[in-house]
């Protein structure tokens, strides 16, 4: 009872003769912790998000077991799973008020009335930092910036409590600013639920300052697993290594020099 | 694939097709099959249909043969069809292509008259037309076509509207092309696609409406038309129903083929682009 | 409200364009009829040269072009829409008459082909691809190919001569004395068939549409990110994908408004309602010109209102409308 998800052996093509955007993969989920998944555009860590969460596009072909030891019965999204999406546009109804999309969540697996369901939204979208939450839950997504948006995504994401929460490339589509916002705020947010999180992205920089263990991805398979700081200051594969070389902080060395222009 | 080999693949297509391919033949080979004039009378007036098998579908009010009327029937629907959907296409990719164009006072003066045109209900503007001019076909064509034009005006400007910002025009415009002649010669033939898109709707919208106009008894006189059998029928409605029902079966199997084959060519296209 | 009243203003500025358009432009088209409404009169009820050079002058028909459209013009500033020379009343009395009637067999007729169409259309698009998608995908382009006047006339056949179901003709039983409620009954009655034959074809086209936007809604992210949340399917299918599907329908509402108007025309003659289609018909008929004019201008002037509310009510739906304007 002491693992939240286990995946084992699995291999998943978006069409039946397709090629395999997963392959092999063998993957335990701990209660509690937080585990990123890094890797480039096609190494299938969105794809794995998807498979977990059981929101592959219908024609996907899907292999392998995914088990839930630590859930009583199968998972539903929403309840057991939240999952927060890379476009915070694309996640909200354009014609809907921000708070009744959260509302919904919480009614559709709480068995709240619709009046307290708005009234626990209210609280949601205070708890996600959104200024004035009372008359920002009236207000439509093309009314809100970006950060905002997603705010309110993790909002109806958390809002039936799930043990999960799952965030694809959460903050890819933001500014920088505000992506250490959002990552503020998932820390936080996971620290006072109690929830598991899967934080899936590109960057091992930002994963890193968010993450208990890290997997790295490649071409669809797992390359290496282990604790964080192992696998920052110590990286056993060479992929590894390329991957965090390849990130360029402030404190790097510049790459030309400053004292001479060429001629 | 060639074009036409993935257009017949599919099935609305391919069915829509088939109906056009039989209501040509049926207009082409009216003169041979029936000879003489399909308006004379043939045999005793009211015979019902399947008695007389050289009057397959017996005769009308008048004694008139209803196969022969049906079969030149389709002539006129046709020619209307495609000759107020070939006029409506010219005059709005036109007007459309010189408002996009153009822009500023001229764009909104242009859109201003379009709206009106759209504003009048396009069936009253023709019944006045009509009404006003005299009935015949040409006028019956140019009657639908006054306002069947507003929809492909309207398309075409706004693909000029996006056509004209692109590098080929600015460099037609560096040349020194006459901005006439760029708007004709560079800018029409690439905002057509979209503007023919629209042709089946509007054959069929014409097809209907002469059909319209021939009920209420403005259409060509001299011309057999299924609008015109519809309103003889409907003088003996209660004793020869068949004689109404059956040339409105024809408007609806054509009109259904038109439609069909208008979207299997959309349909088609978007299996080229590996949509579906 | 300010979004509503931002665009409101808009429109009406360029409605006012618009109509002068209709109206100068139609007054043109009518001037072009070779003989005008005197010889009509005098084809229709006979008289000498003195009688027509009489009436050309008391009608004012002997005057240029421009004064006359001057003078219509200023009559319409007086809400005047002139004489009509085949009933020999007022235009406007005749039109004010006959226009509650087609009001009443359009509204009917959009009623029943959006409401049903939506309906059907939901149905059809909450399973794509499904039998009854298909079966009601074909169904409804095979209901679009119909026309209007020649179903009213199978209609007839069937539900008033063969199955006495309906009347005949006409929009309410003469000389019944009825009133109230029994009244209405008894017109809807009559309007029955003809709501049927005029709705039908709409009722197709929304359908279609809903389906069709349906299956394009489904397909967003917005409704993955819903499902991902566990919201129940048929939440998802009424409040989310119809309630975004149905905007585009709002939009055509508006835009078929004209057509229908043109399909009321045939639908009155076949079944003898009295309304302005008819008397557009008669009008025609009797080269009546000034009627046939005013019919015209009424209807431009119909067409505008209709989409002025449709518009109205497409921005109290899609909270994107103008937004930018309005500074929101």
């Amino acid at each position: 009872m002491s693992v939240l998800a286990s995946v084992r052996d699995l291999a998943v093509a978006y069409r039946r003769d397709g090629p395999l955007a997963l392959q092999g993969i063998d993957l335990d989920i701990m209660p509690g912790e937080r585990l990123a998944i890094i890797g480039e555009s096609g190494s299938g860590k969105s794809t794995l998000a998807l498979a977990i969460a059981g929101l592959l596009p219908a024609g996907a072909v899907q292999e392998g077991r995914i088990g839930w030891p630590g859930l009583a019965r199968a998972p539903l999204g929403g309840r057991d799973i939240g999952f927060v999406f890379q476009d915070p546009a694309g996640s909200l109804d354009p014609v809907m008020p921000v708070g009744r999309q959260v509302a919904e969540v919480a009614r559709a697996h709480l068995g709240l009335s619709w009046r307290q369901a708005q009234e626990r939204a209210r609280e949601l979208l205070a708890r996600v930092r959104l200024p004035e939450p009372d008359a920002i839950r009236h207000a439509f997504p093309h009314q809100l910036s970006g950060g905002q948006k997603q705010r309110v995504a993790i909002a109806a994401a958390i809002a039936a409590r799930p043990k999960l929460l799952i965030a694809d490339e959460a903050t890819s589509a933001l500014d920088t600013i505000v992506q250490a916002e959002i990552v503020a705020l998932i820390r936080q947010l996971v620290a006072e639920d109690g929830m598991t999180l899967l934080f899936i992205s590109h960057d091992i920089a930002l994963a890193s300052e968010l993450a208990d263990r890290i997997a790295v991805f490649r071409a669809g398979r797992i390359v290496e697993i282990g604790a964080t700081a192992a696998i920052v200051t110590r990286p056993a594969q060479a992929y590894t290594r390329a991957l965090l070389d390849a990130h360029i902080g402030l404190d790097a060395a510049p790459l030309f020099s400053s004292e001479r222009p060429h001629a | 694939m060639s074009r036409l080999a993935r257009f017949l693949s599919v099935p609305e297509a391919a069915s829509g097709t088939l109906i056009l391919a039989l209501l040509a033949a049926m207009a082409l080979l009216a003169p041979v099959l029936f000879p003489g004039d399909p308006m004379r009378i043939a045999g005793p007036a009211l015979l019902p249909p399947f008695q007389d098998w050289s009057l397959p579908l017996g005769t009308d009010r008048l004694g008139r043969d209803v196969l022969a009327e049906l079969f030149h029937g389709a002539r006129t629907s046709l020619a209307v069809g495609l000759a107020a959907a070939a006029a409506s296409l010219a005059i709005g990719a036109l007007v459309g292509t010189l408002a996009g164009f153009a822009g500023g006072l001229a764009d909104e003066a242009l859109m201003r008259v379009t709206d009106a045109f759209q504003t009048v209900p396009g069936f009253l503007l023709a019944l006045a037309f009509v009404s006003i001019v005299g009935p015949s076909l040409g006028v019956v064509v140019a009657a639908i076509a006054l306002s069947a034009w507003t929809g492909p005006a309207r398309v075409a400007r706004a693909e000029v509207l996006s056509i004209r910002e692109r590098d080929y025009v600015a460099a037609a415009r560096v040349v020194g092309m006459h901005p006439v002649e760029i708007a004709l010669r560079e800018v029409l033939p690439n905002a057509l696609p979209p503007v023919l898109a629209l042709s089946s709707v509007i054959v069929a919208g014409a097809i209907l409406t002469e059909a319209a106009l021939s009920f209420l008894g403005l259409g060509d006189p001299n011309r057999v038309t299924w609008g015109g059998m519809i309103a003889e029928g409907r003088t003996v409605l209660r004793s020869a129903p068949f004689l109404s029902v059956v040339p409105g079966i024809a408007l609806v199997l054509t009109v259904l083929g038109i439609y069909l084959a208008g979207e299997g060519a959309v349909e088609s296209s978007a299996v080229r682009k590996g949509l579906s | 409200m300010t979004r509503a009243l931002v665009l409101l203003r808009r429109r009406l500025v360029g409605s006012v364009f618009v109509l002068a358009i209709v109206v100068v432009g139609t007054f043109l088209l009518l001037e072009s009829a070779p003989g005008d409404a005197v010889d009509a009169y005098i084809a229709a009820t006979g008289g000498d040269a003195g009688l027509v050079e009489a009436l050309r002058q008391r009608w004012g028909l002997d005057q240029s072009e421009l004064t006359r459209l001057a003078n219509y013009l200023w009559a319409l500033a007086h809400l005047d829409l002139g004489q009509s020379v085949a009933f020999s009343r007022p235009i406007r009395d005749v039109i004010l008459e006959r226009l509650p009637n087609t009001l009443l067999l359009m509204g009917s007729a959009t009623a029943l082909s959006f409401g049903l169409g939506s309906a059907l259309g939901i149905y059809a698009g909450s399973r794509p691809g499904s039998f009854r998608d298909r079966f009601l995908s074909i169904g409804s382009l095979a209901l679009y190919a119909v026309p209007g006047f020649w179903l009213g006339l199978v209609l007839t056949v069937l539900f008033s001569v063969k199955w006495r179901w309906f009347p005949i003709a006409g929009i309410e039983t003469v000389a019944s004395g009825r009133t109230g409620f029994a009244r209405a009954a008894d017109i809807a009655w009559h309007l029955a068939l003809p709501v049927a034959s005029l709705g039908v074809i709409y009722l197709a086209l929304y359908l279609r549409m809903m389906r069709a936007g349906m299956a394009e809604i489904w397909r967003m992210d917005f409704i993955r990110a819903a499902r991902a949340r566990g919201i129940a399917r048929r939440r998802i299918v009424l409040a989310h994908v119809a309630r975004n599907a149905l905007l585009p329908l709002v939009t055509m509402l508006g835009l078929q408004s004209a057509q229908m108007l043109g399909g009321s025309v045939v639908i009155e003659s076949v079944f003898s309602v009295p309304g302005l289609g008819r008397l557009a018909q008669e009008a025609v008929a009797q080269r009546d010109t000034p009627l046939l004019l005013g019919i015209i201008l009424i209807s431009a002037v119909l067409v505008i209102v209709i989409n002025l509310l449709v518009d109205i009510a497409y921005a109290a739906l899609d909270p994107r409308v103008g937004a930018s304007e309005a500074g929101a």
